[in-house]
């Protein structure tokens, strides 16, 4: 018994030393990246690869109890969240008319015009 | 048959979330699930506009698992970029089709994309999303209408 929890416990820093690796070079990609839309990029590491890692590194801390359910509740709504706001963001941004620098030869594809109908966005006052 | 379902399910995250088993606790759990239950029939009455789940299951648990494997190859590949001495990108924004037929479906496919490092869901327009990739290679169209393919094929039935 005592060798398995040693396994386990060795997995559990493994994972949870790894997700932090990608956390920081989430990070460090978001600092080296040249524009907002690289950028982005760089921060999903940190949603995708670091949550994960670190989920499953504290799952195996957690054990067979409520902990790890809810860790495993928090890890489904991340897993739903973190994409969404990321697509938010990058919405909003092309909305506002930031473009991402287009490598050479390659010509970006356009949005559809917001037709007037549609919810734009509200003007603020200067 | 409805009711019931979310009555286990609400009850379900009470107990796991609260993980105390008193008998007062208990009691104000199952009081706020019945209040819950009340107000989603009320409204339910007004508007009657619900989100189905229109999902195979098994296929969906393969797709999870075959999205798990990708979002680790997407990862290592954008890791690399980043740390990579001499930082090569090809940004690009190009429009990927869908063919899914439920919102659901839609959803899971455009949040895939945005959840896989490298690739971001930027506008969804009729019949096709728009999307902006870090380091465009000419093979992520096809890759991506695989990913299509498999999230259509994890809807259930519907008219083909």
């Amino acid at each position: 018994m005592m060798v398995l929890d040693m396994i386990i416990l060795a997995l559990s820093w493994l994972f949870i030393l790894g997700g932090s690796v990608f956390v920081v070079i989430g990070a460090f990609g978001t600092l080296r990246f040249p524009d907002f839309w690289s950028r982005l990029h760089a921060a999903s590491i940190t949603d995708s690869a670091g949550v994960i890692l670190l989920i499953i590194g504290m799952c195996l801390q957690g054990g067979a109890t409520l902990i790890t359910v809810k860790l495993l509740f928090i890890g489904v709504f991340l897993f739903l969240t973190g994409p969404t706001a990321t697509h938010a963001i990058a919405n909003a941004a092309l909305v506002t008319g930031l473009r991402p620098l287009e490598a050479k030869g390659l010509t970006g594809a356009e949005p559809e015009p917001i037709s007037p109908d549609q919810d734009q966005p509200k003007e603020v006052g200067e | 048959m409805r009711i019931l379902g979310i009555l286990i399910s609400l009850l379900a995250l009470w107990l796991l979330t609260s993980g105390l088993f008193t008998p007062m606790l208990i009691g104000l759990g199952v009081v706020s699930v019945l209040v819950v239950i009340f107000v989603t029939a009320r409204m339910d009455a007004q508007d009657d506009d619900r989100v189905g789940i229109r999902l195979s299951p098994v296929r969906f648990a393969k797709y999870l698992i075959w999205l798990m494997v990708e979002i680790a190859r997407a990862n290592w590949a954008v890791t690399k970029i980043v740390l990579s001495r001499k930082m090569t990108i090809r940004q690009h924004m190009f429009s990927v089709p869908y063919t899914q037929k439920t919102d659901l479906g839609q959803v899971i496919f455009a949040n895939s994309i945005t959840l896989t490092p490298g690739t971001i869901t930027v506008e969804t327009e009729d019949g096709n999303f728009l999307v902006h990739a870090v380091d465009y290679s000419d093979d992520d169209p096809a890759a991506l209408a695989d990913m299509d393919a498999r999230v259509t094929a994890s809807e259930l039935g519907g008219a083909h």
